[in-house]
């Protein structure tokens, strides 16, 4: 007896939605990320403008000075929708508990010196009011910019970088065994202490500007183009010297996140600045008068680890986020 | 004539369609066969799978290793290394 198996192949009607199809060209089947981004924000039937802001649409095109023809060109390039965004992060926090449990269990914190544990809480536990101002910038950037491609991803970093200002208090935690007096001189340091005042009146001004791109090119690619490679790379690297890697163990997720979302910053620049002239100009003159005052705030945080040295510690900084936005923006600063 | 082909048989799925994206980009010369759940690719002579190209694909590192999760069976001599697995039978 010969037994049969036939198969019988079912060609599906549609390979994605249609939006998608249209975007695509062909119906073809699209990944979880296109189909979970393109069109996902409304753009007809208003019905009324809205009473705190009757110039404007609900979502309008015109919060911005860069114009795009399609707004659905700022590709994510590490394609992240809600769920692989997620799943990456739950699988760094993983990474990130062990290190702190780690250092927790080994009392690693007991061996380094007390000059560097008091210039490490100098530094990073005040800078939490900092990230918690890049969290609402970027909400900012969610809340009035245009298609769901980039508002999707920058609300993605807002929260991120309330991992962030997390991961610095528990670090002010541990280094003054958690009596929280960390938290509390931090936040004093931030109000008060002179070395603080020049980044905070720049994230002050950062939140009340309005454009929603130039917000974009001031917060996440001058201030953070500058502070993190200053914390994470220059000052992680000054402590080094004498905590070894324990301080490390505690920031690396803000050193690898920095890292990774870069490449968004990157793409979405490169983008804009593609798009036209006219918006690669008004993206440089943003970036070069954002830079200078981010240069400028972060110098006296940079002195309370490099002294003297903080100028030509910045100039460097600033030096290689130029070339950045050369290589990886097209943009000339 | 002795048969050069050498194919690679995928699973049709989301893990696996940047993979053979990947591989319909890099092997022009590859035909690729969708069958229920399975999508089978031959080529004449070689057929590589090339990190970089998936890497740009799915925007996240991608380990050549990982093509095993969804791969049915292949055909031809195996030659893997980190940034590439290339099937190859003949010279």
């Amino acid at each position: 007896m010969t037994i049969e198996i036939k198969t019988t192949s079912i060609e599906p009607l549609r390979h994605t939605f249609d939006n998608v199809a249209r975007r695509l060209g062909a119906d073809k089947p699209a990944s979880r990320y296109l189909e979970a981004m393109f069109d996902l924000q409304p753009d007809v039937n208003f019905h009324y403008r809205p009473l705190w802001d009757p110039d404007h649409e609900l979502y309008d095109t015109d919060r911005t000075a860069i114009n795009m023809e399609d707004w659905y060109a700022f590709r994510d390039p590490r394609q992240f929708y809600y769920g692989t965004w997620t799943i990456t992060r739950s699988k760094q926090q993983e990474v990130a508990e062990r290190n702190y449990a780690f250092v927790e269990k080994k009392n690693l914190l007991d061996l380094v010196d007390d000059a560097a544990k008091q210039k490490a809480e100098a530094v990073l536990v005040p800078f939490r009011h900092a990230e918690y101002a890049a969290n609402l910038n970027n909400m900012y950037i969610c809340a009035y910019g245009y298609g769901t491609a980039i508002t999707q991803a920058a609300s993605f970093y807002a929260i991120d970088r309330l991992g962030v200002a997390q991961y610095l208090s528990r670090i002010g935690l541990m280094l003054d065994g958690n009596t929280s007096e960390s938290l509390d001189n931090g936040k004093q340091a931030w109000l008060e202490n002179d070395a603080w005042q020049p980044l905070r009146q720049l994230t002050e001004d950062l939140l009340v500007t309005k454009d929603w791109f130039e917000l974009y090119v001031a917060q996440n690619f001058a201030l953070d183009g500058l502070a993190h490679p200053l914390l994470y790379e220059r000052i992680d690297g000054a402590l080094q010297k004498s905590a070894g890697s324990t301080i490390s163990m505690l920031t690396e997720f803000m050193n690898e996140w920095y890292g990774e979302s870069s490449r968004w910053v990157d793409s979405t620049l490169k983008t804009a600045a593609g798009e036209s002239d006219a918006n690669k100009a008004q993206l440089e003159q943003w970036a070069r008068h954002w830079i200078d005052r981010a240069a400028k705030a972060l110098t006296p945080v940079a002195a309370e680890v490099f002294g003297s040295d903080a100028q030509g510690v910045i100039a460097e900084l600033r030096e290689e986020l130029t070339t950045r936005a050369k290589k990886k923006a097209g943009l000339d600063l | 004539m002795a048969n050069n082909n050498v194919f690679i048989a995928l699973q049709n799925n989301e893990e696996a369609r940047p993979i053979i994206e990947a591989i319909e980009q890099d092997n022009s010369e590859a035909r690729v066969e969708y069958a229920p759940a399975m999508v089978k690719i031959d080529a004449p002579g070689r057929l590589v799978v090339r990190r970089e190209t998936v890497e740009g694909l799915i925007g996240r590192d991608w380990d050549p290793q990982e093509l095993h999760i969804n791969l049915i069976s292949l055909s031809g001599n195996v030659d893997e290394d980190d940034d590439e697995i290339v099937l190859r039978r003949g010279n």
